[in-house]
């Protein structure tokens, strides 16, 4: 039997292992092409991933950094206090427009000092080069310290959103002969106050910390309460979707029966997953917002308050939260259960002492990234009302910060990207900016703790 | 206190331990065990052999209720541990598990230090009154697994980071330090080398003088070394239970014989 086998094998001993039969190169072939396919897919995200920073980066750093004006100011009492008293009361009296042309007569005062020459002759003339916000600035310090009265103060104020536009290149001299909010004359008086060093650009902290502003003032609008916006409906979001998350999870991965019902719950989690973030907004509005603070009257349930915006993006995570978590403590080996119901503990225990803590990394990790996409979310927030316009000052304490009007920063972002002034075009990139760091930051931590908990295996 | 109950166990040696009377298991529809009668005595070695599949592991794992924790599986007929039925509704599986332990077939320590992987049986009875009790009851264990000597050293090192055999030991170890009174072991050696197979089965043999242990195997060789009573199990019947050499010189049933000189399996 031996032989007979031996023989049909004989001819196969003649091919050389050196030389590639034609079935082995197609073979290779075919690896070639698909690994070649791979490659250029990568190759394609990273493209368009630099592509992206890249944009972002130059449309949005231009945000960070603003045009101040050094103005010294004649703090003229007769304006400012004319009875002469320095009764805080009356100088309170006196309204941004009562400072405005003084800073504008300072303006024009330190001009004629330096000798700069300019066809701008009436202080008036200068107004298009001070930002709206400036008069304010002044007023305040005034108010906190009427014996400055009488003297000349420097100030450093901010530029107007054109004067900035045109220091940082957006504002052409041939595109502006329309506009009337500067002119020629203004953007020559600019290049001498920057040459003169009384305009320069610097760090603006309050970009970040700032609040909204008005469509004239784009120079002063910051994303700094509307930071604290979503630091807010995040906090809400956390405490209630990790421990109903998870908790879900476990009942249904542990202790729930097998049957139609705990079927359809689980399909169910699932489509919801994929429901569509606007839905959840719409049933905010009507369940939160129109029932509870409406028909129920209770009184933190209403438009723009973080505490909805929270609980709506805790009803957008959960599903994700639980899905993630179910895939963790699933994949927890059975071994391990076993092990601690052999040794007498009861599932409770086994699930608490051992399968929770080594499902941990994963529900860790689904928890953030939940956060991050709720973070990130804009499209319920819009029916909820949290792109209100919020220029007053951030929330004073806990409570003011759950359930005063606010906004939150991608629908920040997106009420800049709507406003007409390019200034605020800019400014909805910084935003982005800030926002990636945040999710970019989550990432990391999700990251960190995954390493830290994996550890203790 | 636990050594002066097994010095008095050890006096009235050989007596019954667990009985189980016309046992049913179901898998659904599947009818996996048949009427199964067998007496299981204390201070014993008892091994469970037969081919795959023959339902001896469903068996084993009914006597400590671990089927419980699959939804299909149901069990009839009577199991008495000490004249008690554990199927009774009065019994709740977490205290039967503490008085019947088990040890699987693949070690599976905690991902925790080999001293909490012992010490947390008897942590969450309470069998510790303070650390030095825990500590005591934890050397006790590992003594009794034979693993003392090796991981004195490193009580606190991951129990994960032990060889195959050391982490089959510790696990017995697990179980042991509870203070069980019968230790169920589903082919314990199956995932170990012939070194560390040997150093278990002499373990084996030691921890008969404080528990009953029921043991399935594939391998008929280490029946017939450590075991006192075999019971052959095949297609989910008991076909034969008797001393261990009396099945293994001279079965009764033709279809034992067919399987230990390896005609069936």
């Amino acid at each position: 039997m031996t032989d007979a086998s031996a023989t049909p094998a004989q001819p196969s001993r003649s091919r050389s292992l050196h030389q590639t039969d034609a079935n082995t190169k197609r073979r290779n072939a075919k690896e070639g092409r698909f690994k070649a396919l791979g490659l250029g897919a990568i190759g394609l995200g990273l493209v368009f991933l630099v592509i992206l920073m890249f944009s972002i980066i130059s449309n949005g750093a231009g945000a960070f950094q603003q045009t101040f004006l050094q103005v010294p100011v004649y703090l003229d009492p007769a304006k400012l206090d004319k009875n002469g008293n320095r009764d805080p009361a009356e100088i309170a009296k006196v309204s941004t427009f009562g400072y405005a042309p003084l800073l504008q007569q300072g303006l024009l005062q330190a001009i004629t000092d330096k000798g700069i020459s300019t066809d701008l002759a009436k202080a008036s003339e200068l107004k298009n080069l001070i930002s709206a916000s400036a008069p304010n600035v002044v007023r305040q310090q005034v108010i906190a310290n009427p014996d400055l009265i009488g003297q000349t103060v420097t100030f450093e104020v901010l530029a107007s959103s054109r004067v900035d536009g045109y220091l940082k290149g957006r504002v052409k001299r041939d595109q502006i002969a329309l506009d009337k909010n500067i002119s020629v004359a203004q953007l020559d008086l600019t290049d001498a106050l920057v040459k003169e060093g009384m305009a320069v650009k610097k760090f603006n902290w309050d970009f970040i910390t700032g609040s909204d502003a008005s469509e004239s003032r784009a120079e002063q609008a910051g994303i700094g309460t509307s930071m604290i916006g979503s630091f807010f409906m995040m906090l809400v979001v956390l405490f209630l979707s990790l421990p109903i998350g998870v908790a879900a999870s476990i009942y249904l991965e542990e202790f729930a029966p097998q049957n139609k019902f705990t079927d359809l719950i689980e399909v169910n989690i699932s489509n919801l997953a994929a429901v569509p973030s606007i839905v959840f907004g719409i049933l905010g509005l009507a369940l939160f917002i129109q029932f509870g603070g409406g028909t129920l009257g209770i009184s933190g349930l209403k438009a723009s308050a973080p505490l909805v915006g929270g609980l709506v993006l805790t009803l957008m995570t959960l599903p994700t939260i639980i899905i993630s978590t179910r895939a963790a403590l699933k994949a927890v080996p059975p071994s391990i259960r076993d092990a601690a119901l052999g040794v007498g503990a009861s599932k409770m225990q086994s699930i608490f002492h051992h399968v929770l803590p080594l499902a941990m990394p994963g529900i860790l990790t689904g928890t953030i990234l939940g956060l991050a996409q709720a973070l990130g979310e804009t499209a319920p927030l819009l029916l909820i009302g949290m792109i209100g316009y919020i220029a007053t000052n951030p929330p004073d304490g806990l409570i003011s910060g759950f359930v005063d009007p606010n906004s939150a920063m991608p629908a920040q972002i997106y009420e800049w990207a709507k406003r007409a002034d390019p200034a605020y075009y800019e400014r909805a990139w910084g935003g982005i900016i800030i926002l990636l760091i945040f999710l970019l930051s989550m990432n990391i931590i999700a990251i960190l703790l995954r390493r830290k908990f994996e550890r203790r295996w | 206190m636990n050594d002066m109950r097994l010095t008095e166990r050890k006096v009235d040696a050989k007596e019954l331990k667990i009985q189980a009377r016309n046992v049913q298991v179901y898998y659904g529809e599947t009818h996996a065990i048949k009427d199964v009668n067998v007496d299981i005595l204390d201070n014993t070695v008892t091994a469970f052999i037969g081919p795959s599949g023959c339902g001896k592991s469903t068996f084993l794992r009914t006597l400590n209720r671990m089927n419980d924790t699959i939804d299909i599986c149901r069990v009839k007929g009577e199991i008495m541990l000490d004249g008690e039925d554990i199927y009774d509704r009065r019994v709740d599986p977490v205290q039967l598990r503490a008085k019947v332990g088990m040890v699987f077939q693949k070690p599976n320590p905690f991902p925790k230090s080999i001293y909490d992987n012992v010490a947390y049986g008897p942590r969450i009875h309470g069998l510790a009154r303070n650390k030095t009790d825990l500590d005591e009851i934890v050397e006790r264990a590992l003594r009794g697994a034979a693993l003392w000597n090796e991981v004195k050293d490193r009580l606190h090192a991951p129990g994960t980071g032990l060889s195959g055999g050391q982490q089959q030991r510790l696990c017995i170890a697990r179980a042991v330090a509870t203070g069980p009174e019968v230790l169920l072991m589903d082919e314990p050696c199956s995932a170990l080398d012939p070194i560390a197979t040997s150093q278990v089965e002499e373990l084996i043999d030691e921890l008969r003088e404080k528990f009953s242990v029921v043991i399935v195997t594939h391998s008929m060789q280490q029946a017939a070394r450590v075991s006192q009573r075999t019971a052959f199990f095949h297609l989910g019947n008991l076909v034969e239970y008797g001393e261990t050499g009396q099945i293994f010189t001279n079965p009764e049933d033709p279809r034992t014989e067919s399987y230990i000189t390896g005609r069936i399996g």
